[in-house]
């Protein structure tokens, strides 16, 4: 009795444990509710579907594999004749339609309220652009290019070491910060092909496309770091384009702005001091390479070489040499060049760090021009001085 | 049935055949045209509509709807363009005029295309413009800077649920692609 | 004398004879499918762990781009094309089909199509890396120089596939036995009628989109270039014209197939013969209204959206209907399991699966979180492989014997049905896992949170991969020494092909047309 009493225990014990495995197993399985109203509502909408979808599939399968067991040859071995009934054909034809208009209200009740993207609080632009994202508070005088943090592999990849980071390649140098509990609506646009930003936990999918502005909000009731991707393919670097939201309260956001808004004046006045200052070859080329490793080499690659014929090689080209084209070649950089991969850098670096790449590519890989860049030679560029 | 008849038959069908094909194909071509139509029904995409007359409709004095302007320069174009205000807030059926600044920072003449979307896509349909400078394309000597005004109004017919719309502007670089087509056409 | 044919090489050269041409189709698709099924290994072995570790980015692109051309336009389309050509004109009573030599010339496109592609893997700036949808402008101002190789190869499988449609229809129509009325045709016959109407009104728009596309990348159009006055989103909505039809003209016929097994093996007449037609000419006609559930992303208005979501979710009424009536065939009748039934059975359940999942993803509110990840990958591997694949290879088992006059080794063939299932299950349902949990498709490396279902994913879809070697083997092995079969070898079968020819079926069939009662 004592034994029955604690076979049957135990047993109640492991079926228990191999239960809540399965439940833990099947929450990494599924979809994530997310943090949003609407992302939480889309989730129930799925698991609603998930469920009837469950059980049409347990009756329809279920007749099918019971006639499989029941209706085999060795079990009946004279088959019925008839092959043909209106009746059933009406009703199996009208109980998928009354299933689906069931399924049709809430997904329109839904994105009604999806899409209505009315009275926002704050509004930021979001720019796709090979292969990073560029934020823009059109509230505030704020705007920063946020790229991949993970580092770009090298040839002696560390597996182990890389994944170790939970956040491996959904990482970025600069957060999207918002307020929490207040709509914020997005512009979504891009600037050379296709992109599409995509938080999972906000429930926020919208394409970014070439000269049109798309529109979308989600108002987050909870602080916290949503990370989401690029998912629509758009080149070479597609999957490394991850999206950070951070959302804050709004002190924390007011605190933040104000912040980014001293960054920009202290960044201006750096900029302006070292344009003022002249510097020398040496110093230019070692922040040079630092820039090109980290902004170039992923197209251009380490050596200048690149992958011609979609990403020009550096080294030994005319542009990166000839001392006349030495404008041409400041211009592809600051401004990029229409209908390449080339994005304009001019407002992603520095005058100091734009003249230091410019002049590294000048007179790295054997390109030996001797020619100097000087920050203030790109400053007058900008400024469109003659 | 004959070998002769039959092979007649197969022709005329072959014959009909061929002609979906070809209109299908032509069909597709045909899907441009009607896309835009289409969109201007419709307001996919914000794509807004060609030049507007003012037409003195009642001017809704009770409402208020926040026109706000974004511009981006596309890469490769190096011209500073921005609107001279952010945002307007205007009443429904009153003309209005703003304007937007240009200059050409560069050692060259460049030639600039801007193309106008409306987000959401449907205000597309409200938003009338009667002047603007994306219905030409600029030329810009080396340095030279000017003011473009545009001069819209919205519909009073606009639904009470858009409270914003978002006018933005893509700066484009057209300079080789036009002096290609006067090359062709030469 | 009635089985006089050249031999050597010119008899596969310019023959018109339908079994040649037939056989031709099968053999290409199934060196397509190996092409096509090498890169899937690639891209498989590069996602079976985080990292780059065995190609880079530009590349991994490119062989998910020539793996879905590949598989698409040069396995599972001429598959079809080859069963309608071996099988058409003897379940119609007919001789042959009705044109011949453009039957001849049809094929030998093919071949030539996809050298053209496949040389771009050799060209400067890669093979073409924009994905098998091509959106532009990835594909039209920033495409690899080897696009308009891409766009070359794309017209000439489009005429190929537009020639055998023509042939089909006519066929059909003008070649029919006397008694054979269009409600007696078998449902192989019926499908691929549906099929060839499909595809010779989409074919011609997918070749209209690659021109424009030409004309943008050379001669200064601006269709898709937002800079000129043109629009991207336009492409999609051209596209996806051509691209959803497509989506039936590639399972339509397998539902035939199906149709066509399941009654034989149940030994019982197909459940609602004239509601299965009725139906899969209601998916057909639906299929030209439901385009833009492909695009829900991209900013339609919202009553757009609506429409096209009521009407995708339409389409799973006459597919429901299908599924119902199969399962009605199966009911007391009197079953056995050969291979080609298991995978008829395999297709029916694996692909109401896909339906599944198609309807979820119709849901336009919740397709913002499926769209363009795994899930969606998912979603459309369930209707192609265990769809159209196994469609089309219990189609070679069941007509393997009226093909060659050798039977498989049945043993032989439930291993590699039952290997088969397991890794197609293996390699796409945790993917459907993968993509709920946020990972977004044609992507080279990924978060460590999505590394456990990739695994999986590769493991199967190594073992799928080597199981096509298994197939090829049995294949060979029943062709060099299989046993005799004899002219009737399933019982249950019916149709002129099984009740009015022997095993093999001679060269030339049906000189004198039989009459059907």
């Amino acid at each position: 009795m004592a034994i029955r009493r604690k076979l049957i225990a135990s047993l109640t014990a492991l079926v228990s444990f191999v239960l809540s495995g399965v439940v833990q197993a099947t929450a990494d399985l599924n979809m994530r509710p997310g943090v949003t109203e609407t992302s939480q509502e889309a989730y129930d909408l799925h698991m609603m579907v998930v469920w009837v979808m469950t059980g049409i599939a347990v009756v329809v399968f279920g007749l099918m594999f019971y006639s499989i067991i029941a209706h085999r040859k060795s079990n009946n071995p004279k088959p019925a004749t008839w092959s043909h009934s209106t009746k059933v054909e009406i009703v199996w034809t009208a109980i998928p339609f009354i299933i689906l208009i069931f399924l049709t209200i809430p997904a329109i009740k839904l994105l009604i309220k999806m899409e209505d993207a009315s009275d926002p609080d704050i509004s930021i632009q979001v720019t796709g652009s090979q292969w990073k994202w560029h934020y823009k508070y059109l509230d505030h005088n704020v705007e920063f290019y946020s790229n991949l943090k993970t580092p770009q592999q090298e040839a002696n990849f560390d597996l182990e070491k890389a994944t170790s980071n939970a956040n491996y390649l959904l990482e970025v140098d600069k957060e999207l910060v918002i307020p929490v509990n207040k709509k914020v609506r997005f512009l979504v646009t891009a600037d050379d092909v296709i992109h599409s930003w995509w938080v999972p936990e906000l429930g926020v999918k919208k394409d970014a496309i070439p000269g049109f502005i798309n529109e979308t909000w989600t108002s987050v009731p909870k602080p916290g770091t949503y990370r989401g991707q690029c998912t629509e393919l758009c080149g070479k670097w597609h999957g490394f384009m991850p999206v950070v939201v951070r959302a804050v309260p709004q002190a924390e956001f007011d605190a933040w702005i104000a912040q980014k808004n001293d960054e920009r004046v202290a960044a201006e006045k750096a900029a302006a001091e070292a344009a003022a200052k002249s510097w020398d070859l040496d110093k230019l080329m070692t922040l040079g390479e630092e820039v090109y490793n980290a902004k170039c080499a992923a197209c251009h690659k380490v050596d200048g070489s690149g992958t011609p014929p979609l990403f020009p090689a550096l080294k030994g080209s005319e542009i990166a040499t000839k001392a006349e084209r030495m404008d041409e070649h400041i211009g592809i950089v600051v401004n990029g060049k229409t209908g390449t991969a080339m994005a304009a850098f001019g407002s992603q670096l520095t005058d100091a760090e734009l003249a230091a790449v410019i002049t590294y590519e000048r007179n790295a890989w054997g390109n030996e021009t001797g020619d100097v860049v000087q920050p203030a030679d790109i400053q007058a560029f900008k400024a469109g001085n003659q | 049935m004959s070998e002769q008849k039959s092979v007649n038959q197969n022709k005329k069908l072959v014959m009909r055949l061929i002609a979906v094909v070809g209109g299908m194909f032509l069909f597709a071509f045909a899907l441009v045209p009607l896309y835009d139509v289409f969109c201007e029904i419709t307001g996919i995409n914000g794509k807004t509509r060609g030049q507007a007359l003012y037409q003195a409709k009642k001017i809704d004095r009770e409402r208020l709807v926040t026109i706000e302007f974004l511009t981006n320069v596309n890469r490769g174009m190096p011209w500073e363009f921005k609107p001279t205000v952010g945002s307007v807030k205007v009443h429904p059926g009153e003309l209005n005029e703003v304007t937007f600044y240009a200059k050409n920072k560069s050692r060259e003449t460049v030639i600039g295309q801007s193309i106008p979307s409306i987000s959401p896509g449907e205000g597309a349909l409200y938003l009338n413009k009667t002047e603007c400078f994306c219905f030409d394309q600029q030329v810009l000597t080396a340095g030279e800077q000017i003011e473009m005004p545009m001069k819209f109004y919205v519909d009073s017919d606009i639904p009470k649920d858009i409270t914003h719309l978002t006018l933005s502007y893509q700066l484009y670089n057209v300079t080789d692609a036009v002096k290609s087509t006067a090359g062709a056409t030469k | 004398m009635a089985d006089h044919h050249p031999t050597g090489i010119k008899r596969w050269l310019f023959t018109t004879n339908h079994k040649d041409i037939g056989s031709m189709y099968l053999w290409f698709s199934f060196i397509m499918f190996l092409i096509g099924g090498a890169m899937a290994m690639v891209i498989r072995a590069e996602l079976y762990q985080p990292g780059l570790q065995f190609v880079e980015p530009n590349f991994f692109n490119s062989m998910t781009t020539m793996h879905g051309l590949i598989m698409v336009f040069g396995a599972v389309m001429p598959s079809m094309v080859g069963l309608a050509n071996w099988l058409i004109p003897m379940q119609i009573g007919a001789p042959d089909m009705a044109l011949p030599r453009m039957n001849n010339w049809s094929f030998w496109i093919l071949p030539f199509a996809f050298t053209l592609l496949l040389s771009s893997l050799f060209m400067d700036g890669g093979a073409p890396n924009f994905g098998w949808t091509f959106y532009a402008p990835l594909s039209t101002t920033y495409g690899p120089p080897s696009t308009d190789f891409f766009i070359l190869g794309v017209h000439m499988m489009g005429i190929s596939s537009i020639m055998g449609a023509i042939n089909v229809i006519v066929t059909v129509f003008n070649m029919r036995a006397p008694g054979m009325t269009l409600m007696k045709m078998p449902l192989f016959v019926w499908t691929w009628v549906i099929t060839a109407f499909l595809l010779i009104m989409v074919m011609p728009v997918l070749a209209g989109a690659v021109t424009m596309m030409l004309t943008d990348r050379h001669f200064g159009t601006d269709f898709f270039n937002a800079a000129g006055g043109g629009d991207p989103v336009m492409f999609q909505h051209i596209f996806w014209f051509f691209g959803h039809p497509e989506v039936y003209i590639m399972i339509l016929p397998a539902f035939g197939v199906a149709s066509e097994i399941i009654a034989a093996f149940a030994r019982k007449k197909l459940f609602g013969y004239s509601s299965m037609v009725y139906a899969t000419a209601s998916i057909a006609l639906l299929s030209f209204i439901v385009w833009a559930h492909h695009m829900f992303t991209v900013g339609m208005p919202i009553a757009g959206e609506l429409f096209f979501m009521i009407a995708t979710m339409l389409i799973a009424v006459p597919t429901g209907v299908k599924v119902f009536n199969w399962v009605a065939t199966m009911w007391q009748g009197s079953m056995t399991f050969e291979t080609p039934m298991l995978f008829s059975i395999a297709f029916v359940i694996l692909f109401t699966i896909g339906g599944f999942s198609g309807v979820m993803l119709a849901m336009a509110p919740v397709d913002f979180q499926y769209h363009d990840t795994y899930f969606v990958v998912a979603h459309f591997h369930y209707v192609l492989f265990p769809g159209a694949i196994f469609g089309t290879t219990a189609a070679v088992y069941y007509w393997l014997p009226k093909w060659t006059g050798k039977m498989y080794n049945e043993k032989l063939g439930k291993i590699h049905f039952w290997w088969s299932m397991i890794a197609v299950n293996l390699t796409f349902f945790p993917m459907h896992f993968s993509g709920l949990a946020g990972m977004p498709r044609r992507i080279p490396d990924y978060n460590m949170m999505f590394a456990a279902f990739n695994q999986l994913a590769s493991i199967g879809a190594f073992a799928l991969g080597l199981s096509q070697l298994f197939f090829l083997f049995i294949i060979i092995k029943a062709i060099r020494s299989g046993k005799k079969a004899e002219d009737k070898p399933w019982e249950g079968a019916t149709g002129l092909e099984w009740d009015a020819l022997p095993c093999p079926a001679p060269y030339h069939t049906f000189d004198t047309p039989p009459q059907v009662k």
